[in-house]
């Protein structure tokens, strides 16, 4: 079903017209009762008013079949409309394989954005009409959110974790995003523009970074080796600390017998809190980075740690592709 | 049937009731009449909503042009802030229930006061004390976190006057425990004979569920801003990350008290359009069992529905499901409730008086309000309405459209009871008329601006959101003469008013059954209840003409 409501933003994602076609239903449910107990109450006002000064109503004091009616009927209402919105919101939550991973992060009052190639922009995103897009958000200070009005998706963005959110542009042109959780005093000013293009035009764009762009695998790499990481994570599984490559998207199983999935999430935590998983047959060594790396350094060394994807020997800065291949 | 003659003769005022049983300020100060004590609160309401209606009417003022028309943006922040916090905390919960609660409980159940008359006067004091707290806060600084208090913004990041806000609250939160303590206990033990539970008038039944979510919720919320006090003043890490807190916690915690909180605002309401309109269509409720229940049905699923504040926090799939379909499942209980009060109308002897335009009305906003909250239930409609105007649309209509809708036509429904006096009825009606249109010329268009994407709190917007801004604006302008109308002539009344009698619409309640204003105790001589509530047939104290044969045992085709 396609739906342009008279009062909507455009719609210039996947999720645009299902969202619509949502709200088109709840409102049509809406009407029909706001408009039946409406004319019911005015017919009643008018039709019973009082005729007498004394006169008083005919007492009826209720009706079983009424009354189950109208916890059935709206029961199943009610049930449509939870289990649409849910699937609705179950795809939303389960971002596709092969997307385009773009990280955002969030800080009082700006929003610093970076693509797979490094290049860098601030309250400026620009994406690939017809591509999966996954944002990863950061928070640096305290909750905002990410909200793109004409692609009806928004997001938390909440410090100390990583959320998700993922789209597919379907419209080029120039959109409005805003930060909708009220994040202190520039709340209001914490927004920017998402510009959707041509993939052949983003490719001409990606190309067009300045030379302050550095790619956040290569970024990573280096802090790896800054930061000595790279004295107990050696490739080859040898060192005191488990080899890195290829754990992304893998399991581990940790010291206390679980297991874990490596993602975002995990390796987040095991760099800033190493103590709380600790993979199985490895001491707890490694000094806790809590405090001392910015939300973009995580990022970058994550983004280094994904490159690892089963290379024997790291590719300086070649992990990730640099455009939106198909 | 004829008239009974009474009705005429007893317009005069008594010679000693409450207000004038005492004279003096320490009269005042240390009664422990319920009925004073309703009239303290009503003073202290009063003076909160005065305050949150002009940081609201800077706000409306503020936001007419796209760039901001009044104030910098952090008084803007601060004005949003306190809007809320002296509304909801000071104004909303204690006002139907502190208010109106208060006088009428004991008076509805046939009884002397409530069963902890000291416990009452402390609750008030309590509030008080928490209400100077929070008045310190915005004098000295100011509060710019949000009235929801999100850390680690507020523990952390703000540099404005969180900790003595965050006390007032906590303190203010005992007042309310009381108060809803008092009120189980007095229903359960102080009720007249023959005041049988299903003989209880629906406000009461409202109020109990009411006290429930009170005793319940309320330690929920005074702990959590506890802790987020103590995060700030001694860096204690409960919610901030960096000091291995989880802010998401905070949020689970505040909503689990909030969420109910919005049903300890419109329960009571409820309570008082369930007596409204039974007495001025003169006829029993429909569905009386069906209504007490479903007061009862939302005060218990409210609390389980409070994550569905949090479906874009990143909270897990299956939480969020679970959340969905709870919501869903309370709204049941009020579509019944909406749906009973509609049929209580038919053939009925409806009049136009004052209480009944406000009942309405309150069904006509509530209607709305509820149906939107759908809306925001509907786990796929929510990515892109959360936190938006929609929301705010959504729940001034439940908060102001219900809540206040019900509080100040329940003030007119029992102002003869409790002044003796009646209000001028014609400039009563004109005002109904003003203030339920300028509601919704204020709110509607909010919720248009909230699907096209306007966010909420907002100091500044994108021009193509100014003409729904103007209209909520000048709607907002309406709305405030709405406001100040009940203002002057409720007061003026109080001298001026006509003498009200005892029984003046008459209503079947037994607080109709005694004097106007009543005597302190309330009663001369203890009730005894032997008729159904709302039952305008067998009642020929009421002067009211019963047509055809009287029916002695009423049908009640829902027990």
């Amino acid at each position: 079903m396609q739906v342009q409501l008279p009062f909507s933003p455009e719609q210039a994602s996947n999720f645009a017209p299902s969202v619509d076609s949502l709200m088109t239903f709840l409102i049509l449910v809406s009407v029909f009762f706001s408009a039946a107990i409406t004319a019911a109450i005015v017919f009643f006002f008018f039709k019973f008013h009082r005729k007498s000064k004394a006169e008083i109503g005919v007492p009826i004091h209720g009706d079983m079949r009424l009354e189950i009616t109208w916890i059935v009927v709206p029961s199943l209402l009610a049930l449509a409309m939870f289990g649409w919105g849910a699937t609705v919101y179950v795809d939303y939550r389960h971002a596709p394989k092969d997307t385009l991973d773009i990280y955002v992060i969030g800080k009082q009052w700006m929003w610093k954005i970076q693509q797979p190639s490094g290049r860098r922009e601030i309250n400026e995103l620009h994406v690939p009409a017809g591509r999966d897009i996954k944002l990863i958000l950061a928070s640096e200070d305290v909750i905002h959110d990410f909200f793109v009005p004409a692609f009806r998706v928004k997001m938390d963005v909440v410090p100390g974790h990583y959320n998700t959110m993922w789209f597919r542009p379907t419209k080029p042109g120039r959109y409005h995003f805003f930060c909708s959780q009220y994040c202190g005093t520039s709340h209001a000013m914490m927004g920017g523009w998402v510009t959707v293009m041509d993939p052949s035009d983003y490719a001409a764009w990606l190309s067009g970074s300045t030379g302050e762009d550095v790619n956040p695998v290569v970024a990573g790499e280096k802090l790896f080796v800054e930061k000595a990481c790279a004295t107990c994570h050696l490739g080859n599984g040898t060192g005191r600390a488990p080899s890195l490559n290829g754990v992304y998207e893998g399991t581990v199983r940790l010291a206390d017998g679980s297991s874990v999935t490596v993602d975002d999430a995990y390796i987040r935590e095991s760099i800033l809190n190493p103590p709380a998983k600790i993979v199985a047959g490895y001491q707890p060594l490694m000094p806790a980075f809590q405090g001392q790396l910015t939300e973009e350094q995580i990022l970058s060394l994550t983004a280094y740690i994904k490159s690892l994807q089963s290379q024997p020997v790291p590719a300086t800065g070649a992990g990730v592709s640099t455009s939106g291949k198909k | 049937m004829s008239m009974s003659p009474q009705v005429s003769l007893s317009h005069q005022l008594p010679e000693e009731h409450y207000l004038n049983s005492k004279y003096g300020v320490r009269s005042w100060l240390l009664t422990t009449d319920h009925k004073r004590i309703g009239l303290l609160y009503l003073a202290s309401v009063t003076f909160f909503f005065f305050i949150g209606g002009i940081f609201a009417t800077m706000i409306r003022i503020h936001l007419l042009t796209p760039e901001g028309y009044l104030v910098t943006p952090e008084t803007y922040n601060k004005l949003f802030t306190m809007h809320g916090v002296a509304m909801i905390f000071f104004f909303l919960i204690p006002s139907i229930p502190a208010v109106l609660g208060n006088f009428l409980i004991p008076l509805m159940i046939g009884a002397k006061d409530v069963a902890f008359p000291k416990l009452n006067l402390l609750s008030w004091y309590i509030y008080i004390t928490g209400g100077c707290f929070v008045l310190y806060s915005f004098a000295t600084g100011g509060l710019d976190t949000g009235w929801t208090f999100y850390t680690p913004l507020s523990s952390v990041y703000s540099n404005s006057a969180v900790t003595p806000a965050v006390i007032g609250i906590f303190i203010n939160g005992f007042s309310s425990i009381l108060t809803g303590l008092n009120f189980v206990v007095t229903i359960h033990t102080m009720r007249a004979p023959g005041m049988t539970w299903f003989r209880l008038p629906l406000f009461v039944w409202a109020h109990y569920a009411t006290s429930i979510i009170f005793i319940l919720g309320t330690p929920v919320i005074a702990i959590t801003l506890l802790l987020a006090g103590l995060e700030r003043m001694f860096h204690l890490g409960f919610f901030n990350p960096a000091l291995g807190g989880d802010p998401i916690l905070f949020q689970h915690l505040f909503w689990f008290y909030s969420h109910p909180a919005v049903y300890i605002m419109i329960l009571p309401a409820m309570g008082v359009v369930s007596e409204i309109i039974p007495t001025f269509a003169r006829k029993p409720i429909f569905g009386y069992s069906f209504i007490a229940a479903s007061s009862i049905a939302i005060a218990v699923i409210g609390f389980f529905v409070w994550a569905h504040h949090m479906f874009l926090t990143g909270e897990s799939t299956y939480a969020a499901l679970a959340f969905s379909l709870l919501s869903y499942l309370v709204a049941i209980p009020s579509a019944v409730k909406v749906f009973n009060w509609t049929s209580t109308l038919y053939k009925g002897s409806i009049s136009y008086d004052t209480p009944m335009l406000y009942a309405l009305g309150f069904i006509g906003l509530f209607l709305i309000g509820g149906l939107t909250g759908l809306f925001l239930a509907c786990l796929g409609l929510d990515i892109h309405i959360h936190d938006t105007y929609f929301v705010v649309a959504h729940f001034h209509y439940i908060m102001v459209g219900g809540a206040v809708m019900g509080y100040v036509g329940g003030l007119h429904f029992w102002w003869p009871k409790i002044t003796g006096k009646l209000y001028p009825e014609f400039l009563a009606r004109i005002a109904a008329v003003v203030l339920f249109v300028g509601f919704n010329l204020t709110f509607f268009p909010q919720f248009i601006l909230g699907y096209l994407g306007m966010p909420r709190r907002y100091h500044n917007y994108p021009p193509e959101f100014q003409v729904l801004n103007v209209m909520s604006t000048a709607g907002a302008s309406i709305l405030a003469l709405g406001y100040l109308l009940p203002m002057l002539y409720l007061t003026w009344s109080m001298r001026y008013g006509k003498v009200a009698g005892p029984n003046p619409w008459p209503a079947t309640g037994l607080e109709w059954r005694t004097a106007s204003p009543p005597p302190t105790e309330n009663f001369d001589v203890t009730p005894v209840v032997d008729w159904e509530p709302y039952d305008f047939n067998n009642r020929p104290d009421l002067g009211l003409a019963t047509p055809g044969a009287p029916s002695l045992a009423p049908s009640h085709g829902d027990d």
